[in-house]
């Protein structure tokens, strides 16, 4: 059986609304019920990436194995360096994202 | 043969940070060799608009070349020359009704008149669809 991806892609400010927080909570469910799970942070979602944020669901996420990316170019734009990511996220080139798309991972755009 | 992407754009231009991430998307797939579908839906078909122009910053003292303000009509044919500089699809298609609703006729060659019926047939036809919707 083939394992289904998907690809959250949060754009939000996670400080901004409840719905980061109840995303996380459906990328952690899908995880466990088997499918491969990608959190993309893009635009005010890099806002999430500081490890200064000190974000819960960050942590929730990792422990869950679901993967989080953020894309460089936001994080650049709003002078976040890699050096302040928090350890599970990792700094990606929009690459990352169609290469994800063409292998058919199923996107859900926030 | 090689893969395709279809997108779905429902925002309008000089409204939100997401359409400036979908076209950096777009140019990134054609950048690799992947073709692109765009349908464009709602407030996206003024995308296209050749009337757009751009303009000074008086209350920051920049001229017209200095302020570079951005041109969506002119990015969507920059991502059409990508497409024709790589020899991959490039297809956007503008709903009709939509064009209709906001009088946004006068658009870049090469965009064409649809409906959400091209929408089902670009999902179908290509690897992988991606709804950038309004919120």
């Amino acid at each position: 059986m083939v394992m289904t991806s998907y690809l959250i892609v949060e754009s939000r400010d996670p400080f901004e609304s409840h719905g980061f927080a109840r995303r996380c909570e459906v990328a952690a469910a899908l995880k466990a019920d088997g499918a491969s799970v990608t959190v993309f942070l893009v635009e005010n979602g890099v806002i999430a990436a500081r490890g200064s944020a000190r974000l819960a669901e960050l942590e929730q996420l990792a422990k869950a194995g679901v993967s989080v990316i953020a894309d460089e170019f936001s994080l650049r734009e709003r002078g976040i360096a890699a050096a302040e990511l928090a350890a599970s996220v990792k700094a990606v080139p929009l690459e990352a994202v169609t290469d994800q798309m063409v292998a058919g991972a199923k996107v859900l755009w926030n | 043969m090689p893969k395709s992407l279809t997108f779905l754009l429902m925002d309008a231009p000089y409204e939100q940070s997401r359409t400036a991430t979908a076209f950096r998307l777009i140019h990134t797939a054609l950048e690799r060799g992947i073709g692109v579908r765009v349908f464009a839906y709602e407030g996206a078909v003024s995308l296209p608009v050749t009337q757009q122009k751009p303009h000074p910053n008086a209350l920051h003292g920049r001229g017209l070349e200095e302020e570079a303000h951005p041109t969506p009509h002119l990015w969507v044919s920059a991502l059409m020359q990508a497409a024709k500089d790589k020899g991959v699809e490039f297809d956007w298609v503008n709903c009709g009704l939509c064009v209709d609703e906001r009088g946004a006729t006068e658009v870049v060659a090469g965009v064409r008149r649809g409906s959400p019926a091209d929408f089902w047939k670009m999902a179908t036809e290509t690897a992988n669809t991606v709804v950038i919707a309004t919120r």
